[in-house]
């Protein structure tokens, strides 16, 4: 039998099972806290810090996603100097690579671009990096333009946990860092790619995109399909 | 009693900015009963005059003539509204960017070429090093993002404005 945890969140009273983590339990109740690598279905990474919370008792930020819930628990999920921070994670996000919303294709499909319009930030204070970024073409199907990618690393997890090919994978360092596929060798001829374009379909940005889509036109309308596929894996232990 | 004055500015954009305005349709004519249009692509005044109160900015900064303008509006202007993405993030302008002048003058006017391969330099004004949005250059008020901005938005900024409110520029974002 699962244990049940009360606590609190932005003083609401709220419940969940012991394994629940903060991000869980708050989108159960209508809390929305801002995520762009979370997705439902794969394994929770903390990577883009957007869903930081204050938990009363710690004097740092913690990650809703990566932070299962205690009994008693005091969580501020929505603070002004929350709302500072996420708005900054998000610019930063914007300024260190190439992100010109007006020419993608995924321009209004975009969950960069949602969470900018959600925590309303109209500008960037930070000059932009402007890197000379690359664009693998080389793939059939797909294509990646490095340019808006944000690191997320849902495809890496995508690919590994539901398709069970790892085909991507990270390297390089810092500014430097990038997803790749098969050890840094092109998209096109990778051997264990198995084009189910399940990474397309996770890609929070335009970066990850099918080809032959116009301009605004990358719709990903099929999100939700994850859980299910989790599901699917776990009952055929996978 | 005066009309507020009311300018336009179109920098480097593609005048979309200034075409969804327009797209305020009869919303149009109640905004400039309020308010005087004093200066822009949509009206013929040559000189940007003095002791304006509200300027919409479309365009980034591209040129050192666009550095010129933008320097002497925003002398001239009370409230600088950045308007539209390119003017707030530099957006399809800026794509140069990580190329550079150097190259991309090369590319586009002699490595294309099989006419007259020369790059202009005498009638049109020099290419800034880097295409940059307006408040990397001068402070910037009120900031509009969106490719263009709707009509709607234009509408209820510029009502606020002329009220004297601070513009409510929720709804707003990049691209779109």
């Amino acid at each position: 039998m699962t244990t049940v945890y009360t606590l609190r969140i932005d003083g609401r009273d709220v419940a969940g099972s012991e394994d629940a983590t903060v991000l869980d339990v708050a989108r159960e109740n209508g809390i929305d806290i801002p995520t762009l690598c979370h997705l439902d279905g794969i394994t929770d990474r903390g990577a883009c810090r957007l869903c930081m919370v204050e938990i009363t008792g710690s004097n740092k930020l913690t990650p809703a996603c990566m932070t299962k819930i205690v009994e008693g628990m005091e969580v501020t999920a929505h603070s002004d100097r929350l709302l500072e921070y996420r708005r900054a994670i998000t610019e930063m996000l914007f300024v260190e690579r190439n992100h010109i919303c007006a020419v993608c294709v995924a321009n209004n499909h975009c969950e960069l671009q949602d969470t900018a319009e959600e925590l309303g930030l109209t500008h960037f204070d930070l000059p932009r990096i402007s890197p000379k970024v690359d664009i693998d073409a080389s793939h059939r199907l797909f294509s990646i333009d490095h340019n808006r990618c944000i690191l997320c690393l849902r495809c890496v997890r995508v690919c590994d946990e539901i398709e069970g090919a790892h085909t991507w994978d990270i390297m390089h360092r810092g500014l430097d860092t990038r997803v790749q596929t098969d050890m840094g060798i092109p998209w096109g001829e990778s051997t264990t790619c198995t084009s189910c374009g399940k990474c397309v379909q996770v890609c929070p940005t335009g970066a990850l995109f099918e080809k032959g889509r116009a301009v605004a036109r990358g719709s990903k309308t099929r999100r939700p399909f994850l859980p299910w596929m989790k599901v699917v894996a776990e009952e055929r232990g996978l | 009693m005066s009309l507020p004055r009311v300018a336009t500015v179109w920098l480097d954009g593609c005048s979309g900015c200034h075409m969804s305005l327009v797209d305020m349709d009869e919303r149009i004519l109640d905004i400039f009963s309020r308010a005087d249009l004093v200066y822009g692509p949509l009206v013929d005044f040559k000189e940007f005059p003095e002791d304006v109160d509200v300027c919409l900015v479309e365009g980034a900064v591209s040129s050192e003539e666009d550095l010129h303008k933008i320097r002497m509006v925003r002398e001239r202007t009370k409230t600088l509204v950045s308007f539209g993405d390119c003017a707030v993030t530099s957006n399809v302008p800026g794509m140069r960017n990580p190329i550079g002048v150097g190259p991309l003058l090369d590319r586009a006017y002699l490595e294309n070429v099989t006419l007259n391969p020369g790059i202009p330099s005498d009638i049109v004004p020099k290419l800034l090093p880097i295409s940059t949005p307006v408040h990397r250059v001068v402070k910037v008020d009120v900031f509009l993002p969106g490719c263009p901005p709707s009509a709607d938005l234009i509408f209820t900024m510029l009502d606020d404005l002329l009220a004297g409110r601070v513009p409510d520029v929720a709804g707003s974002r990049f691209g779109r």
